[in-house]
């Protein structure tokens, strides 16, 4: 038993629903009790979409367990069927439904349909929402993809994307475009958009482009293992990354691979001078493990800034998240508990988080800017505009969302020359964004957390502010008072000072210059 | 006296009514944790359940709005299917270390889920073990928000229906108002009762656990929910006698229900006229401005919180609209009588769901409104339908004068953006 707040996956049969949900003419029909039919909101609202989810709830109740939930589930099969005229269906069990042991694929199978009926084990007391993404999609491609020969021309397939993914739909279009101008058609994206027939002619295909590990690697691996089609490694999220890619299909296709860089604005976007200011910016990273490993590369190489922490709540991507930490000599953090990330993040004090609609929130909170990188995301990341992630497009897309929260370069000059005026007291904020840059007060709870300022001076152990030095730090801009102080501190501790004075902040700040 | 009258062509009372089953397109009873635990402030919910639970209260939450809320999820694990003894266990430690970290918490409510009544963890027996532990400081109670056994607001009325029994005992002679309200709201409320000299009024969730509820055969309780019928039985076994009158929505609804408890007090006519008529005044020329767009046009209810029927009966005679179809998930005749009575005769009441077959039905009736859940709104409207989503009102103040004008306007918005958006070429 473990007490949990806000989660970062839903269960397994949420996966399920995501892969359904993309796909057309299969239905899921989920043995599950009244209330779970809360999932549909997740597509229906939080993406936007405009058509309920092809899932029948067989909706059990109390009375029903000691009767017949067999029965019924066998009836909400076979209207589902009549009623949707689906290519196959998806059979399986939501968490209370696993504990009853209807077996609803033995039930499935005893009816007599038609169609391909594909059972789903999903089991939702050890595993999460990826991993029901991942498996569903490859229970669907193992029984229904038909071996036959390669397609005349070259063609990949696009796998992985799916409802409710972060920017699949504009990322399924960028690669789409990306892959055309190497000569490269698609022949099938699955499970976005595919229908059962689709997911049949994926063997056509003569590689397989994993365009989202969390959720299609598992069919990947069985392609290339029973179908012989090798798969992308590479994700190609940032312009090294990208360039990478286009480099690995290459290397599968033996095709000349000359991408048109014409539309790429990013390289030049972070050379120019106003991005100076981006220097150095103390930025920690969480999300997914795909997408985190991508923004560290684009954090580090393209943004310059300093990655001070990265982490991962996919415990299925713990190694390779490791390792990348290893390599940027920081602590990984592998958790799914809200709460930590949150104690991490105000360890650190980074000066930007690149995580989650969660650690938005955090940030929140903790008055440090936040983009949004990766799912869960919240309606607000569905944007109406084209914001793909990946491909040269996505390179351009996730500069300016990487820079959208922070005060621009020479605001931030300005900022410094004018720190007096009023029109620049500290809770002023980034002039392109209208709001109150408030701290939220998360007592309104009645919380035991308070939302407390974090430049709040509260020096560690034995270390004490001077009130001159306490002054002059509250004249530093308010979004480097942090560093300035955890710094000035940091510098007093190592040289066993128990006073900060003025000099000391000075002698800091010098030590520190870059 | 201008009680009511019931509709020239009868009412709903008696009217048949459709019971369907089959697949629910509504919320379990956990749900209800989001607004009760923003009403009692010294309490934390603690579902017992699995990811499902976790992952439902946060995406009817909507957003995450607080670091850590009051509430829960002690998700089972594969170990704690395996042997029961051990899920006490845990529930122990956990709500052990959850009340050492919080001490700001008096009451904690265990909520059981459908998982932990399908394993069959008793609750109970673990509230009266945590309850000795932690007494006297923290009152620990139990109830179960389970989809097997709670439909959405259900869960409101299981949790004050598990206070119910430990409520003190008085003879005394007292109005209990039940269910939970905005703060605002309910503010509004015992102002409108003081000025007509009713008291003391006890209030059923108080908002601390050290306030005077109270309950006994003197006592006479109001309902302000339509959905209490388990917490409305729990308080007549406790002796107390419930003033049945039409919900307090719109004008004519929350003059009704505090008439019921004028006349049970003997206030007078005139104290009662001059009391009400300011702000029934104000409620009308509210309802008026918001009412313009709904007058005249058709609503069709899904089955969500058992609302349905009170605010059909707004809705159709102080806004002038016409009810086709109203669906509640459950029908108590005790609660819901009074506003079936002003309900005139038309619409098909039905209870219960079969969503396919509903959405079928509202497709052929094409209504000018469609109240449903979230899960099914964006697909109507992308049918041509207007839709409003009901959870709004079950979470945005609604109750008694002076938001009966907000109530009308929760309905007329979708209708007024459609009237106002132009997204076609000019020619």
């Amino acid at each position: 038993m473990k007490l949990t707040v806000w989660t970062y996956e839903g269960p397994p049969h949420v996966g399920a629903m995501r892969v359904a949900t993309a796909m057309k003419g299969l239905h899921y029909v989920l043995h599950a009790p009244q209330g779970d039919t809360y999932a549909d909101l997740l597509f229906t609202m939080i993406e936007r979409r405009d058509h309920r989810p092809p899932v029948t709830y067989t909706t059990f109740q109390a009375r029903d367990l000691g009767s017949d939930t067999a029965t019924l589930f066998k009836q909400s099969c076979q209207e589902a069927v009549d009623r949707f005229d689906p290519q196959a269906i998806i059979v399986g069990a939501s968490c209370t439904a696993e504990l009853i042991q209807d077996d609803p694929a033995g039930l499935a199978e005893t009816m007599g349909l038609s169609i391909p009926v594909i059972p789903l084990e999903l089991p939702s007391y050890q595993r999460k929402e990826n991993f029901g993404a991942d498996e569903t999609f490859y229970q669907i491609v193992k029984h229904l993809a038909r071996a036959q020969d390669r397609t005349a021309r070259v063609t990949c397939n696009i796998l992985g994307p799916t409802a409710l993914g972060f920017r699949h739909r504009d990322d399924v279009e960028e690669i789409t475009g990306l892959l055309s101008d190497l000569g490269i058609d698609v022949n099938v994206v699955a499970p976005l958009g595919a229908t059962p027939g689709d997911i049949a002619r994926l063997p056509a295909a003569h590689f397989n482009v994993l365009l989202s590990p969390e959720t299609g690697e598992t069919a990947a691996r069985w392609l290339e293992k029973n179908h012989g089609q090798p798969y992308t490694k590479t994700m190609p999220i940032g312009v090294g990354a990208t360039r990478d890619f286009i480099a690995e299909v290459g290397a599968i296709t033996g095709l000349p691979c000359t991408p048109d860089e014409s539309r790429l604005r990013m390289p030049w976007w972070s050379r120019s001078v106003d991005s100076t200011y981006l220097t150095g910016k103390r930025v920690f990273i969480f999300g997914d493990g795909t997408h985190v490993a991508a923004h560290a590369r684009i954090a580090r190489n393209e943004m310059g800034f300093e990655v001070v922490g990265i982490g991962c709540y996919n415990r299925e991507m713990a190694r390779p998240i490791r390792a990348l930490a290893k390599e940027y000599g920081v602590e990984a953090l592998i958790t799914d508990d809200y709460l930590e990330v949150e104690q991490a993040i105000e360890t650190l004090s980074p000066e930007m988080i690149l995580g989650t609609q969660m650690e938005r929130h955090i940030g929140k909170r903790l008055g440090i800017p936040c983009a949004v990188i990766s799912a869960p995301v919240h309606v607000q990341d569905y944007p109406a505009r084209y914001s793909p992630q990946v491909g040269f497009e996505g390179a351009n897309v996730i500069f300016d969302t990487l820079i959208h929260p922070l005060v621009m370069g020479l605001e931030e000059h300005l900022l410094t020359m004018f720190r007096d005026d009023f029109e620049f007291h500290d809770a002023a904020g980034p002039s392109h964004h209208g709001g109150q840059h408030q701290m939220a007060d998360a007592g309104a709870s009645g919380g035991s957390i308070s939302g407390k300022m974090i430049e709040q001076v509260a020096a560690d152990d034995n270390v004490i502010w001077l009130s001159d030095a306490e002054r002059e730090l509250k004249k530093i801009p308010f979004f480097v008072r942090g560093k300035a102080r955890r710094n000035t501190e940091t510098f007093a501790v190592e040289r066993g000072l128990h006073e900060i004075s003025l000099d000391t902040l000075y002698e800091a700040k010098a030590h520190y210059a870059r | 006296m201008n009680a009511p009258l019931p509709p020239t062509n009868g009412g709903c009372r008696s009217a048949p009514v459709l019971k369907e089953r089959g697949q629910r397109e509504v919320f379990c009873g956990l749900t209800g944790i989001i607004w009760l635990h923003r009403k009692m402030q010294d309490a934390f919910f603690l579902v017992v359940g699995s990811r499902t639970c976790a992952h439902l209260l946060q995406s009817a939450a909507g957003v995450m709005i607080f670091a850590e809320p009051r509430f829960g999820t002690a998700i089972l694990e594969e170990s704690d299917l395996a042997g029961l003894a051990d899920a006490h266990e845990e529930l122990d430690r956990e709500v052990a270390r959850l009340l050492a970290r919080r001490p700001d918490i008096r009451q904690l409510f265990l909520v059981g889920s459908c998982p932990s009544e399908v394993i069959k963890i008793d609750l109970a027996r673990a509230a009266e073990r945590l309850s000795q532990v932690h007494a006297p400081h923290v009152r620990v109670l139990n109830y179960s928000g389970s989809g097997i056994e709670t439909t959405f607001t259900q869960g409101e009325d299981a949790c004050l229906a598990s206070m119910v029994p430990v409520l003190k005992d008085t003879t005394a002679r007292e109005l209990l108002v039940v269910g939970a309200l905005p703060d605002v709201v309910e503010d509004q409320m015992l102002g409108l009762l003081a000025e007509m000299g009713v008291g003391p009024v006890r209030l059923l969730p108080a908002r601390r656990i050290d306030d005077t509820t109270a309950v006994g055969p003197n006592t006479v309780f109001a309902l302000t929910q339509p959905f209490l019928g388990d917490t409305h039985a729990a308080l007549e076994r406790r002796g107390a006698r419930h003033l049945a009158a039409p919900f307090p929505f719109g004008d004519e609804g929350t003059t009704a229900w505090l008439r019921a408890i004028a006349t049970e007090f003997d206030v007078s006519e005139e104290t009662f006229e001059a009391v009400t008529a300011a702000p029934r005044a104000r409620a009308r020329k509210a309802i008026a401005q918001a009412a313009d767009a709904l007058r005249g046009k058709s609503v069709f209810f899904f089955p969500d919180s058992q609302l349905e029927i009170p605010l059909a009966r707004f809705l159709t005679r102080e806004c002038g609209m016409t009810a086709v179809e109203v669906g509640s998930p459950y029908i108590h005749d005790a609660l819901h009588g009074p506003d079936l009575d002003l309900l005139p005769a038309g619409p098909q009441i039905s209870e219960g769901q079969d969503v396919d077959k509903q959405l079928a039905r509202a497709r052929a009736a094409r209504p000018d409104l469609t109240v449903c859940g979230l899960g099914l709104a964006n697909p109507l409207e992308a049918e041509g339908l207007s839709t409003k989503w009901a959870i709004e009102l079950v979470f945005t103040p609604v109750h008694f004068y002076e938001q009966a004008g907000d109530l009308a306007g929760l309905f007329s918005r979708p209708l007024r953006r459609k009237s106002v958006l132009q997204l076609e070429a000019a020619e």
